[in-house]
């Protein structure tokens, strides 16, 4: 049965390496970057575009008299004047400052309180099923709904916005994690199982890294729900003593019937929530998938 | 009784064989009630040696080996290795969050070896699978065959003496698989590793190995086993492979042929 012929075929170890060389040099993937020209033209310029687009339509409505009432519709102008003027005061920073560094706090601790829930409910079976549905039901629920009851309960001070912030967020930072770790694949789990990490080391060294993309994204929806939350909180429970933020300045321009003011404080909130986006979530969210080869470029 | 046949070899000190699969059953629950997957499955490898583990589809030889790697229980019978085996998988199951280098030091960190040992350990395991300098590559930047090369590093870095591979070589190119058999053999004549090799090709089973045993299919059971004298380096073009290759065909046609007449 035993086959013992021999076969005279010299092989040296060079050639084989040479070999293998040949093909890895043939097979890797060439990488670069992208030339910062292309990026401006196809990242940049569009928005910019669509931007200048839609002022445009709206310095139209205005001129051509379509709309024709300043209470109803103030022209870009009027509201570019209302901005400089707080500029000017030294008052334009405070506004966003007062709700920035609010959202930023909650949303911080809102990751404190969040990333050990989605945790828990991802690895123990009871707890998902005790509180997993509850936990992603809750994401559909308006924060702002939220706001009438954390009034009663705390009053009409900063504790209160936190608390609301937290109601939207920790769901959404929760559940991120929660089905980032669902998307593990199970080839991971067994890889890591037979290189000695169970338990607590396979959940440090393996699951949460392997469950990273899904939880940035949780993030990244954590900020914006916690944004919308003190948004929300702001407008309805504004009380001079808490300090002018984006949401009172709008509840304020509607009671002054300003709607220059209006507009602005919804220009404010809408570039602070993309900038924080653009400049924390984005590029973290971009790091974690292309150091992993998961980003197309195109 | 695993756990005290492993004892056992540990009193002895060194150990008689690499893995003994003794007696070893394996059902799964199925719409049809219990599935008998494996059926008394009898099988020792020998420190150093090199065995195939060859079969058609539904043959068990995956579940064999995931219960010899310790992922899963049999239902009857023992098996004992000689510490935690290493295992390698058709997909390279390298983390992508690591660069290649740190896969290979997370092997090591999880084993107990000391930090400032890592990257040098590392290093010399690249260079055993000819990967010196692709340390810092990630995972998604390397090829096919590379990738399952330094999937050979991380194993290798677990220093067990025991190499368990599942299908490895079955999703690459052929002229790339070709390439990995050589550097296979070189590796296991370099290091001495004892290996259990799973495929459902006869020629890179019988290319590659000592020992080629046969599983039947469903219930997976040892059908026939051959000792392979063919001295290395062999090629997969060898008469002498392609003689017993056609020799093991004909047997493991013979196995999948009385499936289909009931």
């Amino acid at each position: 049965m035993a086959s013992t012929e021999t076969t005279a075929k010299d092989k040296d170890g060079g050639d084989l390496a040479g070999l293998e060389a040949g093909l890895d040099a043939l097979e890797t993937v060439q990488t670069g970057r992208r030339p910062l020209r292309l990026t401006l033209r196809e990242k940049v310029l569009p928005p910019v575009v669509a931007a200048v687009l839609v002022l445009a339509v709206w310095q139209a409505l205005v001129s051509f008299e379509i709309v024709d009432d300043p209470t109803k519709l103030p022209s870009p102008g009027a509201v570019w004047h209302v901005l400089r003027e707080a500029w000017l005061q030294g008052e334009l920073l405070g506004y966003i400052w007062t709700s920035v560094s609010r959202g930023l706090l909650g949303f911080f601790f809102a990751l404190l309180i969040g990333t050990p829930l989605g945790l828990l409910v991802a690895r123990v079976k009871v707890v998902r099923a005790a509180i997993g549905p509850i936990l992603s039901g809750l994401q559909s629920l308006p924060s702002v709904a939220w706001v009438p009851p954390a009034v009663i309960w705390l009053g009409l001070n900063n504790s209160m916005m936190y608390a609301v912030i937290l109601l939207g967020a920790v769901p959404s930072i929760a559940n991120g994690l929660v089905s980032g770790v669902d998307q593990v694949p199970p080839l991971f789990l067994r890889a890591g199982r037979t290189l000695g990490a169970t338990g607590l080391k396979g959940t440090w060294y393996v699951v949460l890294p392997a469950a990273l993309p899904g939880y940035v994204a949780g993030l990244k929806q954590g900020w914006a729900f916690s944004w919308r939350s003190l948004m929300a909180a702001e407008i309805i429970a504004s009380f001079p003593d808490l300090g002018v933020g984006l949401g009172q300045l709008l509840e304020n321009g509607r009671n002054a019937s300003d709607m220059a003011m209006v507009f602005e404080a919804i220009l404010l909130i809408l570039t602070v929530g993309i900038a924080i986006d653009l400049l924390i979530f984005s590029p973290l969210e971009r790091w974690v998938l292309r150091s992993r080869g998961l980003l197309v470029k195109g | 009784m695993a756990t005290t046949l492993a004892k056992a070899a540990d009193g002895i000190g060194a150990a008689t064989h690499a893995a003994r699969i003794e007696h070893v059953s394996k059902s799964f629950a199925g719409p049809a009630g219990q599935q008998l997957v494996l059926d008394d499955i009898t099988l020792d490898v020998a420190p150093g040696e090199f065995v195939t583990l060859l079969g058609a589809s539904g043959c068990g030889k995956s579940t064999l080996l995931n219960l010899v790697a310790g992922l899963d229980r049999p239902t009857a019978g023992g098996i004992s290795t000689d510490g935690r085996p290493a295992l390698m998988f058709q997909e390279h199951a390298l983390f992508p969050w690591l660069t290649a280098g740190k896969n290979i030091e997370l092997a090591l960190k999880l084993r107990g070896v000391p930090k400032n040992e890592r990257r040098g350990r590392a290093e010399e395991l690249l260079e055993l699978v000819r990967l010196k300098g692709a340390h810092g590559k990630r995972v998604h930047e390397l090829s096919g065959g590379m990738r399952q090369r330094v999937a050979l590093a991380r194993a290798l870095a677990q220093e067990s003496r025991l190499l368990l591979m599942d299908e490895p070589f079955a999703a690459l190119d052929a002229i790339t698989r070709d390439v990995l058999h050589d550097e296979l053999t070189r590796i296991w004549r370099e290091t001495q590793l004892s290996v259990l090799f799973v495929t459902h090709n006869v020629r890179e089973a019988v290319r590659l190995a000592q020992r080629v045993v046969l599983l039947s299919s469903r219930p997976g059971r040892i059908a026939r086993e051959w000792t392979v004298g063919i001295p290395h380096p062999r090629r997969i073009e060898d008469t002498a492979v392609a003689e017993l290759s056609v020799e093991i065909t004909e047997e493991l046609r013979g196995e999948i042929r009385r499936h289909g007449q009931h």
